[in-house]
């Protein structure tokens, strides 16, 4: 169903979050579910977690990165302006459980899905570890909303501006996990090489992990197989089996891989964007 | 002109597109018949007292009726006829296999060739849209029944307008972006123009359905809270399900795709317009088709109309058990596509960036027939080797959509996720729930899938009028 923008907020260089008006994904969503937006008629589907929501007012939040053609056309909307489709809630909410300890790590603009199952987590009455990170301090989103959520939390830049110099797996590991911290579960999301790096360690200590994946997808309703993966050496479908498996099964290597698979016509599809938007001399 | 005169009258055969030219562009294959052209045609039918040719219709069109109409010249009372059992003519006088149906057991094929039905029905079909008058049925009075159904295609579709006409109110749902299912995301533009589809799905629209768009049930609503928001049936034509793949080393290689997602970013997403379009579409130069159903074929010519060199289509039998019509092989074969039947692939190879480049092949022979009445595919031992491919299509079937079954308790499932459902009625194991087409038999035809709406649609009439 077509949906308004209602709020906007710049939230780094790269990061927009969007207020969209969605009754019904509002009441239904559940962390760790994501919708698919397309813009305009000659629009793709993309997948986009959702990083809020509220029932009573009716809204969907969304927050996402930069990266391409629709996500650049998508933080050039206005308040007031409408998008075609918003379609959801998609996937398997997160399943969440009163297990003890339980680590959240977001990185980048994969903090936004980790808020909701960090809430989640902490409501059910677990000790919330939050750990956080991106490049630089700049790029850090969320910080306040992710401590208000947390028992306790640690943010990290790779360049050390800002916190913890390192990967937030390193912070995992020297803050705690080295320290003798027992952790019962770790919940991760974010760019695939991070997400990895937290499955090695995690690996390291046998704790289990849950990962979220943000594979390409078309339909995301179990139609198509775009976004396929390996997990534990079996082909499952990201859109109706995930978006989350366990980390410690999926082949993130074949993941990067098939993430490539557009990579020049994304290019060209932006190159192509940005000459319309000249010839029109706006949006 | 008398009988004997229209005994020797030939069949007339469909004017198409120049092979060379339609390889590399996405317009209509089939041109279409002449006015002239379908009533001398229409003069083939013999007009027989006990017509066989309904026999083979699963919705039982006045064949012979409509034939007629077209023989005077009366068009529009032809289209008329059709719609009294078929809202879809346009659709199916081009994908129906006629030649399986009402064409095999017309009795002018009996010696010589059969009335080309189909070719008819098309024309009748456009010749109203053409004329800009489309008739409108009748429509009983308001029954207050509420019906929703979960799927716009083939067979949601024909729900649909069997159940306005009765005075029901008809909500469809349906989850992509636009209405039409299989018709819109799967069977390619040379073979149904969309814009065909659409006209027929107006025409749905405004005999009074209501066509939401976007909405996933089982996520956005359970069947249970549709029940809950008031409707009094449900019919469920949520069609293909997820893609299936041979579960061989190295199918998840960068180029590799399933036909239903070719075909859905190059038909519903309109990734041959790309970048006019945002969906990118991989456009290989040696390009291997797995299967050798319809959907294989539409993907081979696909991949042909998007660029290829090469366009090769391994099937592991042979052309004789080839399940695709056979007028859909031929036109892929005088396109250029390269079969290569009694071969199937055991391993693709791939690159270091995670790409295929290539697919190493069996070759096969042919043993005792198996469960299916064909004869089974047997490798020849040693016979390996390798094809250059850069982009795969694996067109081997589908199977079950799990998001109704997992969301509605007490619906009963087979042993591959399908719903189970009464053949003749639709009825599932739940109460005011009806299913029909591929979520109910697995990948079948857009006719099969419409003759199990039909017979679903009454089902659902009396059910709720007794209820």
């Amino acid at each position: 169903m077509a949906a308004k923008v209602l709020e906007k907020e710049q939230l780094s260089e790269n990061v927009f979050k969007l207020v969209f008006g969605a009754k019904k994904i509002a009441k239904k969503r559940k962390p760790g579910q994501f919708v698919v937006i397309r813009i305009h008629e000659e629009g793709e589907r993309i997948p986009l977690t959702i990083a809020n929501a509220d029932p009573e007012k009716g809204t969907v939040t969304v927050i996402f990165q930069t990266v391409g053609k629709t996500t650049t056309h998508l933080s050039g909307l206005d308040v007031g302006d409408g998008i075609l489709d918003l379609v959801g809630p998609l996937g398997k909410p997160t399943h969440i459980e009163k297990v003890g300890t339980v680590a959240c790590i977001g990185g980048g603009v994969g903090v936004a899905p980790m808020y909701p199952i960090t809430q989640a987590m902490k409501e059910a009455g677990n000790h919330v570890i939050t750990i956080i990170g991106a490049r630089d301090k700049g790029l850090i989103i969320m910080e306040e909303e992710m401590k208000a959520v947390s028992s306790e939390i640690v943010v990290a830049t790779d360049d050390g501006s800002y916190g913890f110099h390192g990967f937030v797996s390193q912070a995992l590991e020297d803050r705690y996990l080295s320290k003798g911290t027992h952790i019962d579960q770790v919940v991760s999301i974010g760019p695939v090489p991070m997400m990895m790096a937290v499955c090695n360690t995690t690996k390291k200590y046998n704790i289990p992990t849950i990962v979220s994946l943000n594979s390409i997808m078309v339909d995301a309703t179990g139609m198509c197989g775009a976004c396929r993966v390996s997990v534990g050496g079996k082909t499952r479908f990201v859109c109706v089996d995930g978006p989350e498996f366990d980390g410690h099964k999926v082949d993130f290597k074949q993941l990067i891989d098939r993430q490539r698979i557009y990579l020049d016509q994304e290019k060209e599809s932006m190159d192509y964007y940005c000459s319309c938007k000249q010839r029109k001399g706006g949006k | 002109m008398d009988m004997k005169e229209r005994m020797k009258l030939p069949r007339h055969p469909m004017p198409e597109q120049d092979p060379k030219v339609r390889a590399r562009n996405f317009d209509e294959v089939p041109l279409g018949y002449t006015p002239e052209t379908a009533k001398e045609e229409a003069m083939r039918c013999i007009q027989c007292k006990k017509p066989t040719c309904i026999e083979g219709c699963p919705v039982e069109i006045d064949i012979p009726g409509f034939i007629k109409l077209v023989a005077e010249g009366d068009f529009l009372g032809a289209a008329r006829k059709i719609k009294e059992k078929n809202a879809l003519p346009a659709i199916c006088g081009r994908v129906c296999p006629q030649e399986d149906q009402c064409e095999k057991l017309c009795v002018r094929g009996k010696k010589g060739e059969p009335v080309a039905i189909g070719r008819l029905e098309r024309f009748v079909a456009d010749y109203e849209r053409s004329q800009g008058e489309v008739s409108i049925p009748e429509i009983a009075p308001p029954t207050g029944k509420k019906i929703a159904i979960v799927g716009s295609g083939p067979a949601g579709l024909t729900v649909a307008g069997d159940l306005i006409k009765l005075g029901h109110e008809v909500t469809i749902f349906e989850a992509l972006h636009k209405p039409g299912g299989v018709l819109v995301y799967g069977i390619p533009e040379f073979r149904l123009p969309k814009d065909i589809v659409a006209s027929e799905i107006d025409y749905l629209k405004k005999l009074g359905v209501k066509v939401e768009t976007s909405n996933v049930i089982g996520k956005i609503s359970t069947i249970d809270e549709l029940f809950e928001e008031g409707y009094d049936a449900i019919f469920l034509g949520t069609g293909a399900g997820l893609p299936t793949f041979m579960n061989i080393p190295g199918e998840n290689l960068d180029g590799i795709y399933s036909a239903n997602e070719y075909l859905t970013r190059s038909n519903l997403m309109k990734a041959y317009l790309f970048p006019e379009y945002d969906t990118p579409i991989v456009k290989g130069k040696n390009a291997a088709v797995i299967g050798g159903g319809n959907v294989a074929m539409d993907s081979a010519r696909t991949a042909l109309r998007l660029g290829a060199d090469n366009v090769y289509l391994v099937y592991r039998r042979s052309r004789k058990e080839m399940p695709a019509r056979a007028e859909e092989a031929h036109h892929a074969e005088e396109e250029g596509i390269q079969f290569h039947l009694l071969t199937a692939p055991i391993r693709y190879i791939g690159n270091e960036k995670g790409w295929v480049i290539g697919m190493e092949c069996l070759r096969m022979e042919l043993g005792e027939p198996d469960s299916s009445g064909r004869r089974r595919p047997v490798p020849i031992e040693g016979s390996e080797f390798v094809m250059d491919v850069d982009t795969v299509v694996v067109a081997i079937g589908a199977g079950a959509n799990p998001l109704i079954q997992s969301t509605t308790p007490g619906l009963d499932t087979n042993k591959w996720g399908y719903i189970v459902a009464d053949e003749e009625t639709g009825q599932t194991s739940r109460e005011g729930v009806f299913a029909g087409g591929d979520i109910v038999t697995g990948s079948a035809t857009v006719i099969l899938a419409m003759g199990a709406g039909r017979k679903a649609a009454t089902a659902i009439h009396k059910y709720v009028m007794n209820k």
